[in-house]
């Protein structure tokens, strides 16, 4: 806790609170709603009813079918069971991703390249770590298995023409996943207006439980289960179903999507807020990710000179929960690999910052933030330049 | 622990000293802030480290004390800060044939330094270190530093370096405490690193291995080279002077009717020398780069208990300032290990004067 008792939560894009209604939904299913869905008995179909009316839901605000809904335990998980069910089900030996994907994606994409020798191409981005239709053209190859190009980046926002990426890749016969655990609360996840065969999303991104996720697969997609198993989720992903949690991502869902005017148009203003602010306060400071097409949310800055880690450390210590694209815990920070993709300078390159707002920011809040912000840049550029 | 307590940064290790020093400014009622200083990495490739410092087990431990504190916990980046003043200096003066105690440069520049600047930045008024020495102010303002209050643990010798300034704004909670009561205060706060072995070892190298280490970071410093004895007769070949060490009988690989011990080294022609144990024993050393804890030396000729190496008995002499910076340090009897490169280190009683670092001796 701050020495001065403030506490300002500006890191929703690292994690949300549960919505107090969400948490209702879901505590029965922890204690007289126990059963297991794959019983045949009362206690199962009960449970059974809670999970499949939370694939319909999840359905509904993704427009597609209930049964192309898989649930796993997390954002991390989805995108794996992307990347490794598609393109080992596949006999295509080609994978096309982007420099800016969170590592449960690039990882992954490694992984399959360095241990399982498939072909991987990793198409540039542009100074706001935009991704051009056009390179995953060129990338293409007759065996491409799996283009997977994430819907809106977790450190600067950058949001990516998604429709049109998916249309390159289908025109050559390759799957497309995008991961959507950022978007998911702020941005349309209308799955056929995209034109995506697989999408990640992680409900503690939009106000649910950790631990629970989704993944939406286009019928006729066939996957190899990351996880093998028993037959849960038609076979696509074993392991006993997780109702109470299932319950809440759903319940949280259909909350964000019913309610998402309202916040996305008050997220807009706040970010909007800390973005001129920084602009006219904090010398040095340069807007990361795309002007207009960036998440609702989001508001993230380079800032030349400045560790971002001694930056954070600073603003906790005034009470601000902030986070920086190159996270690290231990003391070793490295320039972020996504602002390095799109160009950046080491100098600025440590110097990520990225605040992110939520249901529950205030306008005082920002203005606090900026007050802080100013001061805590200037004391770490001081010290770096001691 | 209120909106208007007194801030204190404190140095943590994830050892016992240092988390036992936090324990005791939170129980004092100050607003405590943990730091732990990212000095060095060092990969061997394999996923293991040389080093000892700053590993993920230190690293989990002091994040652990500080959870059980309920202070914050912040890891600092002092990488390039420290191979500046640190490490590089400790290279160069084995390749300049002296054996350099790298802890009072880091006192210096790093902690007392680098991360005292970094605790005034986060608005403390003190930091503090888990070190075993005192510190008291006298009557007139002027600061002392005092040995620990535990003989066995006493490290006033790598704080020598300090200045008043320092002083002014450091805390040493451990000092007023033995090691075993310290350890039982980390036990009474629940530490669970109470009984942590420790480890003599200098921070950015595993198991001491400093040979290994130049070997890694200065390929030229250790040449093989002849060994000759003081009328400059061949007797052998070593493996490279970094290798050696004044008053070292031991793996010098020499047969000779009396033992033989190092005495001396020519860097110029790489070459060491060997005497009998006679020729080794000196009464002299002049010190240089001399910091004086009270700011300045004294008017004249001082007598003192005086320290040749971290771990050696002080030794009764006459200290003779020369200059701010330099001194001239005259022993009642002679000493057979006065090594070039370690500070010598001056006390009258429990108090600590300062130091400096002995100067090569004329062969
Ligand atoms: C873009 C993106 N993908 C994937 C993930 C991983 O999600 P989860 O934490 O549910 O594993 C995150 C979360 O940080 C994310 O921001």
């Amino acid at each position: 806790m701050a020495g001065n008792g403030q506490s300002i939560y500006m890191d929703y894009a690292a994690t949300t609170p549960v919505d107090p209604r969400v948490v209702e939904a879901m505590m029965p299913y922890f204690t007289e709603r126990f059963g297991n869905p794959s019983s045949i008995h009362t206690f199962g179909r009960e449970a059974s009813r809670a999970v499949q009316a939370a694939r319909e839901t999840v359905a509904g605000i993704l427009n597609c079918k209930p049964g192309e809904i898989v649930f796993t335990s997390c954002g991390t998980e989805s995108d794996n069971l992307a990347l490794r069910g598609a393109t080992l089900e596949n006999g295509r030996r080609h994978i096309v991703t982007s420099p800016v994907e969170h590592h449960a994606v690039s990882r992954t994409a490694e992984i399959l390249h360095a241990h399982l020798g498939y072909g991987l191409t990793v198409v540039p981005v542009d100074a706001y770590g935009m991704v051009d239709p056009a390179d995953v053209a060129d990338a293409l190859r007759d065996d491409t298995a799996l283009v997977s190009i994430m819907y809106a980046n977790n450190e600067v926002g950058t949001i990516q023409p998604i429709a049109e990426i998916a249309a390159v890749a289908h025109a050559r016969g390759a799957r497309f996943h995008t991961d959507a655990v950022q978007a998911a609360g702020q941005l349309p996840l209308d799955v056929a207006a995209l034109g995506v065969d697989m999408l990640a999303i992680s409900a503690h991104k939009f106000y649910g439980p950790k631990g629970v996720g989704a993944l939406y697969v286009r019928e006729g997609v066939r996957l190899v289960p990351s996880q093998s198993g028993g037959g849960q989720e038609g076979g696509r992903r074993g392991g006993t179903t997780n109702v109470a949690l299932i319950v809440g991502l759903a319940k949280a869902l259909e909350i964000a999507y019913a309610e998402r005017e309202a916040h996305v148009a008050r997220y807009r203003q706040l970010r909007d807020r800390l973005i001129e602010g920084v602009r006219a306060r904090v010398p040095d400071a340069q807007l990361t990710g795309h002007p207009e097409q960036r998440l609702p949310n989001s508001a993230s800055f380079a800032l030349r000179g400045v560790d971002g880690n001694a930056l954070l450390m600073h603003l906790d210590l005034k009470g601000i929960a902030a986070s920086s694209g190159s996270a690290c815990l231990v003391g070793t920070p490295e320039p972020s690999e996504v602002l390095m993709a799109m160009g950046l300078p080491p100098a600025w390159a440590l110097g990520g910052l990225r605040l992110t707002v939520g249901r529950h920011t205030t306008d005082a809040e920002v203005d606090a933030v900026l007050d802080v912000l100013s001061d805590a840049v200037a004391r770490v550029r001081a010290l770096a330049a001691a | 622990m209120g909106t208007g307590s007194t801030r204190v940064v404190v140095a943590m290790s994830g050892g016992v000293d240092s988390s036992a020093a936090a324990g005791l400014l939170v129980e004092r009622g100050y607003d405590v802030i943990g730091l732990m200083m990212r000095l060095w990495t060092e990969d061997d490739g394999c996923g293991g480290r040389h080093n000892r410092c700053c590993t993920p087990d230190q690293m989990a431990d002091a994040r652990r004390v500080a959870d059980r504190l309920g202070i914050p916990f912040y890891v600092v980046d002092m990488r390039a800060t420290f191979k500046a003043s640190v490490v590089d200096p400790f290279i160069d003066a084995y390749a300049a044939g002296l054996t350099p105690n790298p802890c009072l440069n880091c006192n210096r520049h790093i902690r007392f330094g680098a991360l005292l600047k970094q605790a005034q930045a986060m608005d403390a008024a003190y930091l503090a270190t888990g070190h075993y020495a005192r510190i008291r102010q006298s009557e007139d303002g002027a600061y002392q530093l005092l040995k620990g209050l535990d003989p066995a643990k006493d490290q006033s010798y790598v704080l020598s370096v300090m200045t008043q300034r320092q002083l002014a704004q450091v805390l040493f909670p451990a000092g007023d405490y033995t090691k075993e009561h310290i350890r039982q205060i980390a036990a009474d706060l629940g530490l669970h690193i109470a009984r942590k072995p420790e480890s003599q070892d200098l921070c950015f190298l595993a198991d001491g291995d400093y040979r290994g280490f130049l070997a890694r970071h200065a390929p030229g410093s250790a040449t093989p080279g002849p060994i000759v004895n003081t009328q400059g007769e061949r007797l052998g070949t070593h493996t490279g002077l970094p290798h050696y060490t004044v008053g070292q009988r031991k793996g010098l690989g020499l047969s000779a009717p009396t033992p033989l011990y190092v005495v001396g080294a020519d860097v110029a022609a790489n070459t060491l020398i060997v005497g009998a144990r006679d020729v080794l024993g000196r009464d002299a050393l002049v010190a240089r780069h001399v910091n004086w804890v009270a700011g300045a030396p004294p008017d004249g000729p001082v007598r003192a208990g005086v320290k040749i190496r971290y771990r050696a008995r002080e030794t009764a002499a006459t200290v003779t300032p020369d200059g701010a910076t330099t001194a001239r340090v005259k022993f009642d009897a002679p000493l057979r290990d006065i090594t070039p490169g370690q500070a010598a280190v001056f006390y009258q009683g429990d108090v600590c004067l300062g130091g400096g670092v002995i100067a090569r001796q004329p062969a």
